[in-house]
């Protein structure tokens, strides 16, 4: 991890402006720092450079760094990743958007033979420090092909970082660090999030981001390291193990409850922040672990594993799991299908009844 | 009611097969000397014609003819055939030690030598090749790759540069300007556009070199390398070596039927060459002419080599199985080698005695180099990497979890 003079050691911007940022406006601010401090970062992928994404989070930067350095590419997602591999070859650092999560499939040789493998393949004599940007999960009426949280399928590659930001200052941070990254980092964006912090409650307007103190965002560079997790609400009841939307709709189901739950949000999902979740588990004694990804398999599914093997002893109630159900994402069903602060709200009571 | 017959799969085969001889007129060839040579700045449409036709400089007499025939320049074409000898002794010894179980897989190019040491010759430093596992040739060109070194990565041994993680023949050599094998069949071709890509991104000069077999040509990244490369005119060389054999499978299967791989390129908008591969003089013409509208910034160029896979794909099939087990010898386009020979005696520049020394003196280097590899080890006993670096180069720094399962090993 680099650390730089505006960084201080707990990756806290230091001597720097903070602005109110979405975090659109934050994942747009590190790509901007990043394409000013390092000239050979360049930034592609499909609607991205004239048009500014579909998200908008590359607006203003061709216009700002130039087409040669912020870019429209084809509609290929392989061809897009497989450049980028090529570009890491060279000794750019790529950073490539693919439009939705749900559309990276046909770039998965490039994700999982290619670059995830280079570095440990060649030995060392080539690397792929490539940083892959993807908006995930639910909660837009996305259906199944625009609502996925594919992130299990990458933590399941040796070589491959994962990344998911669960507000506008972490994502900033996460974003630098990736691009700073030597290894591949697959940066998981929930778009949900992108405009507040959602929690679940369909029914009710979100807060803006600007009403929300992780929407202050410095505005030069800082990182927030990888493999690092934080604590985002201290609780003594119950840890409940989760990042992305579900850290917000875990906040929740704690106000609603009463159940004062410790909410970590993991932030790198893998290679994760073992420590902190196993410190925080063998404190409250109980674990709930919560996600948008389908259940079997899902990470979760890691995660309960690992609080088996290392805070076995300290448990007081079998570790609960709360996650999409195993069907594809639905449209019309969509609020049935998330799993919503009563979802988790019934799993704290389950984790403290026993 | 209906007029029309049932319908009918068509399933391509070879008119060749086991006990049958191959007829080769599928392969379409043009005499020696009669396809012209355009100008480097050519548009792409305008190369439509050279995709069905066939470049060739070396005439059956083994002179040079023609418009693609450059000024001989003797040193170079000594240099090529010394070179393409050193691959073939190379190749044949390794493939004995396969057989003794040094090693546990091996891979020949033989009778596609041309291609990789013509083609390595007309680049410049600092270019980069992303190979197939047949391109081997790149790196027995050149002079500053040590031969024992290769040779420890075939054996998997104590000093294999890729510390016993890739298959043999994995290369990767960067400071050689070798891409990393893969083992994944087309991954390479859109990665050379991303590395061509990169080079113009920084107003470099440095040229990339993309390479795909005829039965890859089928995967995705392969039309999607074409699709880049021509949005982004990047300076890339796009090889398509065609040796009508994938495995078992005729390159009519991939997609070659009553077709060309070179049309594949100017249907995307790059200029496109169909060249007899066998032929040293027209591979080292082609791929200068490619080489240098890259590097003038006037886009990519796609090459269909037209050549025989002599030898079986690896050292896990038998191509007698598949295909006339004497095909080869009655390949019109012959063996690269020999057509060389022939040309360097005509016009004076070679002898059959120096042929001679040549070969016995490659044969002694490369049993020497092989020697001085197995000093340091070789699959069969066991003298390889310490089971700890398995563990080391999955990311930069290794996380906590590799290190728990490395303390978990007992390593």
């Amino acid at each position: 991890m680099k650390v730089d003079t505006e960084t201080s050691a707990d990756g806290t911007a230091a001597g720097t402006r903070s602005t109110p940022m979405t975090m659109i406006q934050a994942l747009r601010s590190a790509m901007d720092v990043m394409l000013e401090r390092d000239p050979d970062v360049v930034v592609y992928g499909q609607d991205v450079g004239y048009f500014g994404g579909v998200f908008r989070c590359t607006e203003g930067l061709q216009a700002k760094y130039g087409k040669s350095r912020v870019f429209d590419a084809p509609i290929s997602e392989g061809g897009i990743v497989g450049t980028a591999v090529g570009m890491g070859a060279y000794g750019l650092r790529a950073v490539v958007e693919i439009q939705f999560a749900d559309y990276f499939y046909p770039a998965s040789d490039q994700i999982v033979s290619e670059a995830a493998r280079l570095r440990y393949r060649s030995a060392g004599d080539f690397t792929a420090p490539i940083t892959i940007r993807m908006p995930c999960g639910g909660g837009i009426y996305g259906g199944q092909t625009h609502s996925q949280s594919p992130e299990a399928l990458f933590t399941h590659v040796c070589g491959l970082r994962t990344v998911m930001p669960s507000n506008p200052y972490d994502a900033k941070g996460l974003l630098i660090a990736a691009i700073e990254c030597d290894d591949p980092v697959i940066f998981l964006e929930p778009k949900r999030l992108y405009n507040g912090p959602f929690d679940g409650h369909h029914d009710k307007p979100v807060v803006p981001w600007s009403k929300h103190p992780l929407g202050l965002v410095p505005e030069g560079h800082y990182t927030v390291p990888l493999e690092s997790a934080a604590v985002f609400r201290p609780g003594s009841e119950l840890t409940v193990l989760t990042y992305g939307t579900m850290v917000f709709v875990s906040e929740a189901a704690a106000r609603e409850t009463g159940i004062d739950a410790e909410i970590i949000d993991l932030r790198s999902i893998w290679p994760l922040d073992l420590a902190m979740l196993v410190d925080s588990v063998k404190k409250t004694g109980r674990c709930v672990v919560v996600h948008e990804a389908t259940r079997t398999s899902g990470f979760g599914a890691e995660l309960t594993a690992l609080v088996q093997e290392h805070c076995f002893y300290h448990l007081e109630a079998p570790v609960e799991r709360v996650a999409g159900w195993d069907t594809p994402y639905p449209h019309a069903q969509e609020w049935d299908y998330f799993p919503g602060p009563a979802r988790v709200a019934a799993a704290f009571k389950r984790a403290m009844e026993k | 009611m209906t007029q029309h017959e049932p319908l009918h799969l068509h399933v391509p085969e070879p008119t060749g097969r086991p006990g049958r001889h191959t007829d080769f007129s599928y392969l379409r060839l043009s005499p020696a000397g009669a396809v012209r040579r355009p100008p480097v700045d050519t548009l792409p449409v305008d190369t439509s014609d050279l995709a069905y036709e066939l470049v060739r400089v070396l005439d059956d007499d083994g002179a040079a003819v023609g418009p693609w025939a450059m000024q001989p320049d003797r040193e170079l074409l000594r240099k090529g055939l010394r070179a393409m000898m050193k691959t073939r002794v190379f190749d044949a010894r390794m493939l004995i030690a396969q057989r003794q179980k040094k090693m546990s897989f091996y891979m020949q190019c033989l009778g596609e030598e041309a291609i990789a040491i013509a083609h390595a010759l007309a680049l410049d430093p600092g270019d980069m090749c992303f190979p197939t596992y047949r391109q081997q040739g790149l790196l027995l060109a050149r002079d500053d790759v040590d031969m024992v070194e290769v040779i420890c990565q075939l054996l998997s041994n104590q000093h294999d540069p890729l510390k016993g993680r890739q298959l043999p023949v994995m290369y990767s050599y960067k400071r050689a300007g070798f891409f990393s094998i893969s083992g994944n069949l087309a991954t390479q071709f859109i990665q050379a556009v991303g590395w061509g890509m990169a080079s113009a991104i920084k107003g470099d000069t440095r040229i990339a070199s993309g390479w795909i077999g005829d039965g890859a040509t089928a995967e995705a990244d392969f039309h999607t390398a074409l699709t880049f490369a021509h949005v982004y005119r990047a300076p890339v060389i796009l090889n398509v070596v065609n040796n009508q054999w994938a495995i078992s499978t005729f390159q009519a299967i991939a997609g070659g039927e009553a077709t060309t791989f070179a049309a594949r390129g100017v249907g995307c908008g790059i200029a496109s060459l169909r060249v007899d591969g066998n032929d040293f003089l027209a591979v080292y013409a082609a791929s200068q002419w490619a080489a240098e509208r890259a590097r003038r910034n006037l886009g990519p160029t796609l090459i269909e080599w037209v050549t025989y896979r002599a030898g079986p794909h690896s050292t896990s099939d038998d191509p007698s199985k598949y295909r006339p087990a004497d095909d080869w010898a009655h390949f019109p386009l012959g063996d690269p080698i020999a057509r060389l020979r022939q040309h360097l005696i005509a016009i004076g520049a070679w002898s059959e005695g120096e042929h001679a020394d040549t070969q016995k003196q490659l044969e002694a280097e490369v049993a020497a180099a092989q020697k001085e590899a197995e000093r340091y080890g070789t699959l069969a006993d066991g003298n390889m990497r310490s089971a700890a670096e398995m563990f080391e180069d999955v990311y930069k720094d290794m996380p906590e979890h590799l290190r728990r399962q490395r303390q978990q090993l007992g390593v």
